[in-house]
């Protein structure tokens, strides 16, 4: 079996390059994923780049994405493969008229023709190599997480009419959570986790240097700096990185270079969304702190 | 090295944290791929294949740093400890301030090891360990030292850059105690061997934590945790709705559809079941007996009524007020503000009185309590040697679908004392200890 990642390094070198900024913790995990061929499971607070990741993983890779956004109530006929109910139907009417017997009429219509691939028998049949992103999977039930299990762990799947499909190469598996309810031990089990929290300051400024280019290094360096004061707030919804670079982008447009805590207060509605957010927002922002430690 | 990776795997099991025995062979058949002797890569096959939970984080990390950084035992350290630098206290202090000041991370780690070695060294050999965080504070004032710092900054800085200086310094001097708490335990672990040590060190995971005895700093963390679990209990209850929204095959529906399709049935319809949205009542004692409890409480209903529409809260000491308007704003801290202002809990002395309490709630609340509502009340039970009035919970019971009571204290201490908790938990469909998040949410599953 030959690998694709030869060793941790490698691995950051090429989710660079595929525009992801990696750090050690999340290069090791995508190199032993790989190695052991398990599935990884990512968690973390909304907009930490956890999709990303599968998607530069995909890049990287030179692979195909298969992507599929679970939401509650998702079952197997959406996820995996559902007979074309209409067409059989269709089919059987066409028919009618001729002398068929059973057989043929069965044997007709459990074809190739008739089934409706999904995102999960497609990862699966797929000759070339692969990325198989689910999305927010805590969105499903737990039905729906027993039938992933068996998928995950034997990568192959049975249709009663049609027989095993094994997959021939596995598919590299990234599975990402908002953890907004526990998923199975089972599950946990059976991939390799990988938490993403919000990037330390340093990786941030990195990041929003590398993505919005214009925009100068002390500026960025203050920008992370306000978000990172702002994290630590008890917020309805913390600022993401995405709107972190969102915000950097407007300062650029608007063509401030230095942040001042006015410029700051008119501009933050590109990171707060919420109303009673940006009041305490604003009212951190300007009051000196306490001092002493917290 | 077996063996101290089953240990460790062990004493992580033993801290609560769930490591199945395929996620040990997980972990060792990972090691076979990545270079041991890099420890960040180490730690990070470890973490990735055994915890799978965030919240373990700290017991995993605690324990990482007993098992994996140490075992050269008592001398190393002495030998190391001989070769410190000299120097007077206030010498030390300038050097730990310059590497603050510059935010230099490997010399503030080395400066944490050098102070434990040096102030936080109990020369009586006498006592179980001969190393203590306290001593090392004693030595370094931090806030003292963040006063310095700020003074060290421009004069003119606006409140916003002296708010941002302030985030930094702060967060620098949290490595450094976290820096210091780790060599305390390390050195610890050199002396008594790590088993010895992991049994105390790792705090209780967030799921364990007792409501009753939680410090200050452990109530926000369960605060955090509470939110989730909350919106956890919504969408599980949503779910239930959305599932019994597509019911069984309506034959009439579809034969009716098929008319239009020349009698072949192609549209198909299925039933829907109707399914009420969960009323409940939620009855929180907020007295001084259970005043940590209460917090809980108080949290618990803020993120209940931030999740479902159809709530309402009351809250009482000896005599009981509804808070659901006060609970509807957004900020926690804010509701509490109110509720302490506003709301009339109090009628005589301010001890508990259930009697009361119950009788007012089924004055003001009685009629509304049908036969879809849930009623929740939470409290110890502990009623002063007052009248109880248990005919009140009686009577909800056959008016409402469910009561439950969720009790803070230890099954153990019920009916202890002025605690009266069997003669309402007669009358209840349950009465539960819930004295951590995991009982709550065991309960919360068994409910829902």
């Amino acid at each position: 079996m030959t690998y694709r990642f030869g060793s941790v390094p490698e691995v950051v070198e090429a989710l660079g390059k595929a525009e992801y900024l990696s750090d050690e913790s999340i290069a090791t995990v995508v190199y032993l994923a790989e190695r052991l061929g398990k599935p990884v499971l990512v968690e973390g607070p909304a907009g930490t780049g956890k999709t990303e990741l599968a998607k530069a993983v995909s890049r990287a890779l030179g692979a195909n994405l298969i992507r599929l956004q679970c939401y509650e109530g998702l079952d197997e006929a959406k996820a995996l493969y559902e007979w074309n109910y209409k067409k059989q139907l269709l089919r059987i009417q066409a028919e009618q008229g001729r002398e068929m017997s059973w057989e043929d009429v069965e044997t007709n219509i459990f074809t190739e023709d008739f089934l409706l691939e999904r995102p999960l028998l497609a990862a699966i049949r797929a000759p070339d190599p692969t990325v198989l992103l689910i999305d927010e999977i805590d969105k499903v039930d737990f039905e729906f997480e027993g039938l992933l299990l068996e998928l995950l762990s034997d990568f192959q799947v049975t249709i009663p009419e049609m027989g095993t499909i094994v997959a021939s190469a596995h598919p590299f598996v990234f599975l990402t959570s908002n953890n907004t309810r526990e998923l199975s031990e089972a599950l946990k089990r059976r991939c390799l986790y990988l938490y993403l929290d919000y990037p330390d300051i340093e990786r941030e400024r990195e990041i929003v240097l590398r993505r919005v280019p214009e925009v100068p290094e002390t500026l960025a360096d203050q920008i992370v700096r306000i978000v990172r004061s702002i994290r630590q707030l008890e917020l309805k919804k913390a600022p993401s990185i995405a709107e972190t670079l969102d915000w950097a982008r407007t300062l650029v447009h608007l063509g401030i270079s230095e942040l001042d805590a006015d410029a700051a207060q008119i501009t933050l509605s590109a990171l707060i969304k919420f109303r009673t957010d940006m009041e305490k927002v604003a009212a951190h922002l300007k009051v000196p702190p306490k001092p002493g430690l917290n | 090295m077996l063996n101290r990776f089953l240990s460790f795997a062990r004493a992580l099991r033993d801290a609560g944290v769930p490591v199945a025995i395929s996620e040990d062979l997980d972990a060792m058949r990972a090691l076979a791929h990545v270079p041991m002797e890099d420890r960040d890569t180490f730690r990070a096959t470890l973490s990735t294949t055994m915890l799978k939970n965030e919240a373990h984080r700290p017991a995993f990390d605690t324990l990482f740093d007993l098992y994996f950084g140490t075992g050269r035992g008592p001398e190393a350290l002495a030998e190391a400890d001989s070769q410190l630098p000299e120097g007077s206290e206030d010498e030390y202090l300038d050097d730990l301030f310059g590497a603050l000041l510059a935010g230099d991370g490997d010399r503030i780690r080395e400066l944490a090891r050098q102070a434990v070695a040096r102030f936080g060294r109990v020369e009586s050999e006498r006592a179980g360990s001969p190393y203590f965080e306290y001593r090392v504070f004693r030595v370094i004032d931090m806030n003292v030292l963040l006063g310095r710092m700020m003074r060290e900054q421009d004069p003119d800085l606006s409140p916003l850059e002296e708010r941002l200086w302030r985030d930094e310094f702060e967060q620098r001097l949290r490595r450094f105690r976290e820096e210091v708490q780790g060599e305390v335990r390390r050195r610890l672990a050199e002396h008594k061997g790590p088993e010895q040590v992991a049994r105390h060190a790792v705090r209780a995971l967030p799921e364990d934590l007792d409501f009753v005895r939680a410090t200050r700093d452990e109530i926000l963390q369960l605060r955090r945790s509470i939110r989730p679990l909350a919106r956890r209990l919504a969408t599980r209850l949503a779910m239930k709705r959305k599932h019994a929204r597509k019911g069984r095959l309506d034959v009439r529906k579809t034969v009716r559809a098929s008319l239009s399709t020349g009698g072949v049935p192609f549209d198909t319809r299925y039933k829907h079941r109707s399914v009420h949205k969960p009323e409940l009542f939620l009855l929180c004692d907020i007295s001084g007996s259970v005043a940590a409890f209460a917090r809980f409480t108080l949290m618990f209903v803020h993120a209940f009524q931030a999740q479902f529409s159809r709530v309402r809260s009351f809250v009482f000491v000896d005599t009981l007020d509804e808070v659901t308007h006060l609970f509807e704003h957004e900020d926690f801290l804010v509701a509490v503000d109110r509720m302490n202002s506003e709301a009339d809990v109090v009628w005589l002395d301010g001890h508990s009185d259930y009697g009361t309490s119950l009788k007012r709630f089924m004055e003001r609340a009685g009629r509304d309590v049908g036969p879809k509502a849930s009623v929740l009340i939470l409290g110890d039970a502990r009623n002063n040697y007052r009248e109880p009035a248990a005919w009140v919970v009686k009577e909800l019971q056959k008016a409402a679908k469910r009561v439950f009571w969720l009790n803070p204290e230890p099954k153990m201490y019920w009916d202890t004392g002025d605690s009266v908790a069997s003669e309402y938990a007669r009358y209840a469909d349950g009465m539960i200890e819930v004295r951590n998040l995991r009982q709550l949410e065991e309960f919360i599953a068994r409910v829902v």
